[in-house]
């Protein structure tokens, strides 16, 4: 995406590469709480797109931001709930229904785009989030916040203990008062609200422009950095800055003119993810009930 | 039977409920997309060549997911396997095109889509990664791969383009008619789908893979070799995906370039859905959503907002699907007994 090569010629700043990570960080550390609930949320990139197009949208419409960032949430809200009742309340397949979310969001947000803006789809351009202080917003300080907030809330407290305990044995956390279906679609709900924020940084924050197809996968992204990152908020995040970092990498070594193929570099973060997962393997950090549907009289 | 009518019927109705969510008059819209689908001779040649990639990746959803492997990364042993066919086309260059070579770019798609898909499936079986989340990297990984490709040790003489040399005509999969798109690949993807059907439902391999596919547990007790058929299944799966490419690029584009993936390999995924996860249900299922594509074109006319629709009547659909086979479960619900993920 052109639009979205700001300045990397030049020199890659701390900030910048922060700025490039937020989305992705912003997406995996909902998917994590999600995922400790005991779902995949493979609808994850749906939410991005829909909450990309949203606060394109109502960006557009109202010249506001923030505005445009509430529009997103809510739209990636509502799309993972569409999931959890799928997934959570009739037990359904959670490949099968995050694969069709997935398509749902594609078609929606390319055929809203196509009958509002033509087949053409010209590049939009966007009022952004104000910044400060260089390169700072509102989101970029909301994000250290985030993971800190949903490290604690997953392991200090009472509704954490039990959400963890509804992705580890949800029979379990039924005989103890809970309520697993309950606290699986508020995890799946956590993991829609960031990802549809994830869309709309993506729009408002990062590029202040639309086109279709800018999510660019960062939500199965996201998704393959829970594992890597072992379901710790912390480690998630640090795991999808490495990311970042390995993409803002390629355009440092293209300009240097080092014969390393940018392919490689671009690939890199996968594949070292994907040598991590071989090494752990699964091991002792997955949530054990995860991606299997809970019946309550089975 | 019914179940089938009802799927046909609903699917109807899906997509006139899409079509009047986006304002276009329904009784028009869908004489325009039957006309631009089955009108005439092109019309149905445009259909099967949208089926064709449909048909073959559905079929390699089918065979992992029946055996209880969700390869998910259709798109990129789709794109290895395109890969693979334009490598074995380089260095068939010094001999002369024919069919041979053909054969030889078919059987290099077929083996490099396996070989893809099979390190996913290697690797949950032996290190517990989630098919899921590989193959989900391994997508990422195969679009890197081709554009190393077509830069690299792929790329076409002059040197100009990020892009293969094209496929001399002779090497090129058969064309029925000089005036259509319609290739042999057609042929291929009917004959991969009786293939499959043998495989799953008339050999012993087949049925142990199902019974995988069931209950992992219960096959495993039952002294069943579990890990192997899963990585079977998905080196067929795999092998089926990459065909997929190499028919697209052997019939259709002649080249690869960075805009080679077009989604086929994700749009098999709700095919192979509404297919019943059945080796022939799919052709059906491969030609509705073939003809939808091929007859969105004419929609344009009526709304900007042309192919996008198909990929929302896709996921309608499915949801729909999934919806009903809800109703089912819950009716089944009295005598207590359910089955896991069925």
């Amino acid at each position: 995406m052109a639009s979205t090569q700001t300045g990397w010629e030049d020199r890659i700043e701390l900030v910048n590469l922060l700025r490039y990570a937020v989305p992705l960080v912003l997406a995996s550390t909902g998917e994590t709480v999600g995922q400790k609930s005991g779902v995949i949320n493979i609808g994850l990139e749906g939410c991005l797109m829909v909450g990309a197009y949203s606060a394109m949208a109502v960006t557009l419409d109202t010249r506001n931001p923030f505005l445009g960032c509430a529009a997103g949430i809510l739209a990636g809200l509502v799309l993972a709930l569409l999931f959890a009742w799928f997934t959570v309340w009739r037990s359904q397949d959670q490949v099968v229904v995050g694969t069709a979310i997935n398509l749902l969001a594609t078609g929606l947000t390319l055929a809203l785009f196509q009958s509002r803006f033509g087949q053409s789809g010209s590049l939009l351009s966007l009022p952004s989030l104000p910044q400060f202080g260089g390169e700072w917003d509102v989101v970029m300080l909301f994000v250290p916040l985030l993971v800190v907030l949903a490290w604690a809330s997953i392991t200090k407290t009472t509704w954490g203990l039990a959400l963890r305990a509804a992705g580890e044995a949800p029979k379990a956390v039924e005989a103890a008062g809970f309520s697993a279906l309950k606290l699986r679609t508020q995890g799946l709900a956590v993991s829609g609200a960031l990802g549809g924020l994830a869309g709309a940084y993506l729009t408002v924050g990062l590029t202040g422009s639309y086109a279709p197809g800018i999510t660019a996968g960062r939500g199965f992204v996201a998704i393959a950095m829970v594992t890597f990152g072992r379901w710790r908020p912390f480690w998630v995040a640090m795991a999808t800055i490495l990311v970042g970092f390995a993409d803002s990498l390629q355009y440092e070594l293209q300009a240097a003119g080092l014969p390393v193929p940018y392919q490689l570099l671009k690939a890199l973060p996968y594949v070292i993810a994907l040598t991590v997962l071989i090494i752990v393997g699964s091991g002792k950090d997955v949530p054990l009930s995860l991606g299997q549907a809970f019946r309550r009289n089975s | 039977m019914i179940r089938t009518v009802l799927t046909a019927l609903g699917l109807v109705v899906v997509l006139a409920l899409t079509l009047a969510c986006f304002g276009v008059a329904v009784g028009p819209g869908l004489l325009l997309l039957t006309e631009g689908a089955f009108g005439d001779k092109f019309a149905i040649a445009r259909t099967l060549v949208k089926a064709t990639p449909l048909l073959l990746t559905a079929l390699g959803m089918t065979v992992a997911w029946k055996t209880g492997v969700y390869n998910i990364g259709g798109e990129g042993q789709y794109i290895v396997g395109a890969v693979f066919a334009a490598a074995i086309g380089k260095l068939l260059l010094p001999t002369s095109p024919g069919p041979i070579w053909t054969v030889l770019m078919l059987i290099a798609a077929i083996l490099g889509g396996a070989g893809y898909a099979s390190l996913a499936g290697w690797l949950y079986v032996r290190r517990g990664v989630e098919i899921v989340i590989s193959t989900i990297l391994l997508n990422f990984i195969a679009i890197q791969i081709l554009g190393w490709a077509v830069e690299g040790p792929l790329k076409e003489k002059a040197g100009q383009v990020p892009q293969t040399d094209s496929i001399p005509d002779a090497a090129m999969l058969i064309k029925f008619d000089r005036q259509m798109d319609l290739h042999a690949g057609v042929v291929l993807a009917l004959l991969a789908a009786v293939a499959v059907y043998l495989l799953m439902y008339r050999t012993r391999l087949g049925f142990l893979m199902r019974v995988t596919g069931d209950n992992r547990r219960a096959a495993r007790a039952n002294q069943i070799p579990a890990d192997r058929l899963q990585v079977v299944a998905m080196a067929i799966s795999g092998g089926l995906c990459g065909l997929a490419g190499g028919v697209q690029y052997l019939g259709i584009v002649g080249r690869l370039g960075t805009t080679f993936p077009e989604q086929w390999g994700f749009l098999g995924i709700p095919v192979a859905l509404l297919g019943g996860l059945h080796p022939l249900g799919v052709i059906p299922a491969a030609v509705y959503f073939g003809a939808l594509f091929a007859g969105s074109d004419q929609l344009s006319r009526f709304t900007p907002a042309g192919t996008s629709l198909v990929y929302v009547i896709q996921a309608v659909a499915v949801l729909g699907f999934v919806a009903m086979s809800t109703v089912k479960w819950r009716r089944r619900k009295p005598d207590g007994r359910t089955e896991s993920n069925s």
